[in-house]
């Protein structure tokens, strides 16, 4: 049941964006970051953490799951040590996506030219 | 021909976006990312004994190595052409989005080139992403203690 609905809430999520993107003016730019924004607010209000117990991957592969990741991050941070806590732990978990991709993409564009 | 008539004849000319194929391609593509997503966590999970949260984190980094190669391949851009917000809403996006600006701008050198515009496009996210979680997290500090 898991992959269906990781399959169904992945797929909705990227048609709703797909709409938007076609009927309004608005570039991708604009659309990941308002994606990533909702993933904070869901998990603002508690949802997104319901969302990934029922869809799996299907909500953490999404780009709003990095929103997710800081928020929940930042909570447990400023549990453990106050204000500072949240400065000093808030990219704890989605570190993985912010080092990962500089680090990948710093030694594939030594190695690769670009195309053209 | 004036200016309306010229307005009306580009506008019959312009080839239409065909929405509903891009609707129905992202749902495909985006919904099997997140199946094949599921099915890789749970070969994690239950080859390497891992949890659910560290089997997430590295799907997201298999993810993103996936996208960065591809990318530097020069195949990723003819797929993101194709499925649109199939991949662009996934971790892939982001990791695309870092590898292209990186590579564009290669041969104006490290600093000017690669390091002042690697984060061009992915830049807006981590910084909404930022912000938004920040302020979010003292709103509840405040509201709940």
């Amino acid at each position: 049941m898991i992959y269906f609905n990781a399959f169904l809430f992945a797929g909705v999520v990227c048609l709703i964006c797909q709409v938007v993107l076609d009927n309004t003016k608005l570039t991708p730019g604009h659309i990941t970051s308002s994606v990533t924004v909702i993933g904070a607010l869901l998990s603002f209000f508690g949802i997104y953490d319901k969302i990934v117990l029922h869809c799996g991957a299907g909500a953490t592969t999404l780009i709003s799951n990095f929103g997710h990741m800081l928020y929940s991050s930042g909570i447990a941070g400023y549990e453990e040590a106050g204000i500072l806590g949240l400065f000093t732990k808030l990219l704890c978990s989605s570190g993985v996506a912010i080092v990962g991709v500089v680090i990948f993409s710093f030694v594939f564009t030594l190695l690769f030219k670009a195309k053209d | 021909m004036n200016k309306e008539e010229y307005q009306e004849l580009v506008q019959t000319l312009t080839p239409k976006e065909p929405k509903l194929r891009n609707a129905i391609v992202a749902f495909l593509v985006g919904g099997s990312i997140g199946f094949i997503g599921e099915i890789i966590v749970k070969i994690l999970m239950e080859s390497f004994g891992l949890s659910r949260v560290d089997s997430c984190a590295w799907l997201a980094f298999i993810l993103i190595l996936f996208a960065s190669l591809m990318t530097a391949l020069g195949k990723f851009d003819n797929w993101v052409t194709k499925a649109k917000c199939g991949l662009i809403i996934p971790t892939t996006g982001f990791a695309h989005s870092v590898q292209s600006a990186a590579l564009d701008y290669k041969k104006e050198g490290f600093i000017t080139g690669i390091g002042a515009n690697m984060f061009k496009l992915a830049g807006s996210v981590i910084l909404f992403g930022i912000v938004s979680s920040f302020f979010l997290v003292l709103l509840r500090v405040m509201l709940y203690g």
